[in-house]
């Protein structure tokens, strides 16, 4: 579907409307989206895995995941692709790029709730819609995973104790025969409301020809 | 009665000794023996000191009494009305007031205010800016010094009269002394109206910095001034002399940032002199790159930015305490006393007033302020993926407030060199009156009819922070994919350099293999624990103990749960029979409530995490419930003021506190017993 390179032109601009990026931009993007796959029509898993740069990061695997995950596709669909075209790989990368200057404050609060739903769906990986208290332990433990000497108890209870937090700040005094199941969508939201998610998450996309300064494989 | 008035004439007559004993100077002489005589020459200077140091804090105690004046009038404003006040009384009694010094203000009065900005300055929102502060500081400056006196100097050749002496390296040198946003005057009016961080750091980090510019042009101009003639050469060596002052000042606070780091980290058996060290390298960078006519405050913050996450590593917690105080105690009264000696000063200066070159001076700082501002944004705005509005322009430009460091520049002027140097005074303290009156009066009105974003009261939240290190490392990945070096990138480079080796030579012991979350955790869970001690109720006693339990490291970090050890015990004493009885009355699922017996038996234990297994989460079979249990209904317990009985679990462990003897084995292996499920 990407990649057919009889009408690229109307399918940047296509993918330009939808996504927010400029067309310079989208060339680029192109342009490494054929260097990772080694030009290729689909971008796999291994392809990312290839990445030096990504070798180093703890959380690899969720980033690696999330480029694979449909529910980041704009669609309904619940689960994981094997295989993903251009197109997937702009719409992905578009979660990350800095709102315009002049944006309401209306369009501020969406462009939030979607990057805070990019960062759910990346803890969440049964999709059932909730964090449980393993999948967030998950977490922990892997931005901890590049220390070897912490031992696992200390993730847990770290993990422990932000879960405690989370349930303390959204839900306040439980009943001794309630249990707490999860974090939801709206309590995540609520307790990262603090962080300006819409400022911080955010890289430069370049509007010149980064092939030449490209850090490498 | 009888044994009062005895000890009165002893002091008396001791008194008398002692005062006696200075005028030996006539041993000859038969006069009465000198029961009480008054030598005040020999305490005058320190006497003194202490007076105006009183006097300054006593000030700032009155101020905060009266909360309608200190609403609307920030607390510069107050000082300097108070110096004017005192100056007057000096000189109604006929005596000449004394001017700030600049020797005492450079070498005294300035450094803590800027160690005390440079140790605490929030590194995260720094960097993030730093091409844009860097920009407004360095091309910032050279816009206002050289538009101001390119105009000035026009407008003194069109004057005539008095003026016309006024030649253009005098205009450009006055123009470099009164251009320079002041640090300690932008402190003291943004600490008060609680701006957000974004404009709050690049306001203060562009005064800062501008500091490299303004001393390399003062010294430029009057070194020409003194040769009287400019060659291009000479330009040329003006602008390495530039980057010499500013790399050569980060490189001399850097070395001794490293040297403090590398001290702490040998101090752990005199805890009580670690602050001592603290502000003895840094001072002691900050002069030696006066000595060589660096820019010492740049030194200085350099050396508080490097030492400051290794030394806190390094020193206890009391140390970093008192670190902490001690500095903003000194440079509270730092601040205080300059501005009480600017009033002073004002009036007691010699003054020359000119209208047109004060008005012109007042107009131009303003308008090539905004001019500045305005077009540099428009230039960095490309290149920033936060632009900065419209509004933050304005703040910018409205924050930039002069203050004494322009006064003891320009008193340092030699008046040969230049003769119109009352007239330069003047107008300086004009301008800096009007910038911290005026300015710093409006711009809290200002800031809420623009409805400026102010700043978050921010409390740690665990959450927060597990989040913001994933976002890093989620950036970091994402500009990977994207094939491009940027700041993450960098910064995880920088990183990873700094665990594996910086962190190894200057922090001492196992502490340079924690990672920042598990700092920041244990940070906050020994803040809440001192904090739940000190509010003394029953639920102390299981959140304080329960938050030692996760500790699964040896010695080095026992230090800490010693101390509360010894707090927990004492609490216990003191409130285990009202525990006891209260754990009886509530509870439904206490196990025998005989906190005496010493001897919890594993099977005892393991039933009672059976019961707990069922109501946590019963989807995941994995977790742990024990300990998430322990936390869960003593935290919210806390929230509640409802004391679960939940505390007998963790009551065991602390029957084992008060019994077993403080071997540093046991409560290790105890802790890790109930974790090992």
């Amino acid at each position: 579907m990407g990649a057919s390179q009889s009408g690229p032109v109307y399918m940047f601009q296509d993918l330009a409307q939808k996504t927010g990026f400029s067309i310079e931009q989208i060339k680029n993007l192109h342009n490494r989206f054929m260097y990772l796959t080694q030009d290729e029509d689909t971008l796999r898993r291994k392809h990312l895995e290839n990445i030096s740069n990504l070798a180093l990061n703890p959380i690899r695997r969720q980033i690696i995941e999330a480029f694979f995950d449909k529910r980041n596709m704009g669609e309904k669909g619940k689960g994981c692709l094997q295989e993903i075209g251009f197109e997937e790989f702009v719409t992905v990368l578009s979660f990350f790029r800095p709102p315009k200057p002049r944006t309401a404050d209306e369009d501020m609060k969406n462009i939030k709730k979607e990057k805070l739903r990019f960062l759910f769906n990346m803890h969440d990986t049964d999709n059932d819609g909730i964090i449980t208290l393993d999948e967030y332990r998950r977490v922990v433990e892997e931005l901890l995973s590049s220390y070897e000497t912490i031992g696992a108890e200390t993730a847990k209870a770290i993990s422990d104790a932000a879960m405690l937090e989370v349930a303390s700040v959204t839900v306040g005094q439980m009943g001794p025969d309630e249990f707490y199941e999860g974090i939801t969508f709206e309590q995540f939201m609520q307790i990262l409301k603090d962080v300006e998610i819409e400022t911080k998450m955010n890289i430069h996309f370049w509007n010149l020809d980064t092939r030449t300064m490209q850090c490498g494989k | 009665m009888k044994k009062r008035m005895k000890m009165l004439l002893l002091l008396g007559f001791c008194c008398g000794m002692v005062f006696g004993d200075q005028n030996r100077s006539d041993p000859h002489d038969q006069r009465v023996f000198p029961v009480l005589s008054i030598n005040y020459d020999y305490v005058q200077m320190p006497f003194e000191v202490s007076l105006w140091i009183l006097l300054a804090s006593l000030m700032k105690l009155g101020f905060h009494l009266l909360p309608v004046l200190s609403g609307v009038v920030p607390e510069s404003c107050l000082l300097i009305v108070v110096g004017l006040l005192v100056g007057g009384l000096i000189r109604v009694m006929g005596k000449n007031p004394p001017v700030l010094d600049s020797q005492l203000f450079f070498l005294c009065l300035l450094p803590p205010i800027i160690l005390d900005a440079g140790y605490f300055l929030p590194i995260r929102p720094f960097t993030e800016n730093a091409g844009t502060i860097l920009t407004f500081a360095v091309l910032g400056t050279l816009w206002n010094v050289f538009f101001m006196g390119a105009v000035l100097y026009g407008a003194c050749r069109l004057e005539a009269g008095r003026l016309a002496s006024v030649d253009l390296l005098s205009c450009l040198l006055f123009g470099s002394i009164v251009s320079a946003v002041d640090p300690v005057a932008v402190l003291a009016v943004f600490e008060e109206i609680h701006i957000n961080e974004l404009l709050h750091i690049l306001v203060f980090g562009e005064s800062l910095l501008n500091d490299a510019v303004t001393v390399v042009l003062y010294h430029l101009f009057e070194e020409f001034a003194h040769a009287g003639e400019v060659t291009v050469g000479d330009v040329f060596l003006g602008v390495v002399c530039f980057f010499v002052v500013a790399l050569g000042g980060v490189l001399v606070g850097g070395v001794y940032g490293v040297l403090a780091a590398f001290t702490s980290r040998f101090t752990s058996h005199t805890r009580v002199i670690e602050p001592l060290f603290v502000f003895l390298y840094s001072y002691m960078a900050y002069l030696s790159a006066e000595v060589f006519h660096l820019s010492g405050i740049m030194a200085l913050i350099a050396c508080g930015v490097v030492m400051r996450p290794y030394v806190e590593a390094n020193i206890s917690h009391k140390s970093y305490t008192t670190i902490k105080y001690f500095l903003k105690m000194w440079s509270s009264v730092s601040e205080t006393l300059i501005f009480i000696f600017l009033g002073v000063s004002t009036v007691a200066g010699p003054h020359a007033w000119n209208w047109t070159f004060v008005s012109i001076t007042i107009v131009l700082c303003l308008l090539s302020r905004v001019l500045g501002v305005v077009g540099l944004t428009y230039i960095i705005n490309k290149y920033r993926m936060v632009k900065l509005s419209g509004k933050d322009q304005f703040i910018v430009a409205y924050g930039g407030l002069r203050g004494a460091i322009a006064f003891s520049l320009a008193f340092l002027l030699s008046s040969d060199d230049f003769p119109m140097k009352d007239m330069f005074l003047t107008a300086i303290i004009t301008v800096i009156f009007f910038t911290v009156f005026v300015q710093g009066m409006t711009i809290r009105p200002l800031v809420d009819l623009l409805a400026v974003k102010k700043r978050k009261q921010s409390k740690c939240s665990i959450n927060e922070e597990i989040h913001t290190q994933f976002l890093e490392h989620l950036l970091a990945g994402i500009e990977g994919v994207c094939g491009h070096y940027g700041h993450h990138h960098w910064r995880h480079k920088l990183n990873r350099f700094n665990k594996r080796y910086i962190k190894r030579c200057l922090i001492g012991g196992e502490r340079s293999q924690e990672p920042q979350l598990i700092s920041f955790y244990n940070k906050m869970e020994l803040k809440q624990a001192l904090m739940l001690l000190e509010s003394n109720s029953s639920a102390n006693l299981s959140a304080g103990v329960t938050a030692a339990i996760p500790r699964q490291r040896s010695r080095k970090t026992l230090n800490i749960s010693k101390e509360r050890e010894e707090e927990i015990r004492k609490i216990l004493r003191g409130n285990l029979q009202k525990t006891r009885q209260r754990l009886c009355s509530y509870s439904r699922h206490t196990l025998k409530p005989d906190a005496e017996d010493d001897d919890w038996s594993e099977t005892r234990l393991r039933k009672q995490r059976v019961e707990m297994e069922r109501r946590w989460v019963q989807k995941s079979p994995h977790c742990n419930p024990l300990n998430c249990n322990i936390y869960c209904q003593c935290h919210l317990s806390i929230k509640s003021s409802r004391s679960f009985c939940w505390v007998s679990a963790p009551f065991s462990q602390m029957s084992h506190f008060l019994t077993v003897p403080a071997l540093p084995e046991s409560p290790p292996a105890r802790r890790a017993r109930v974790e090992s499920v």
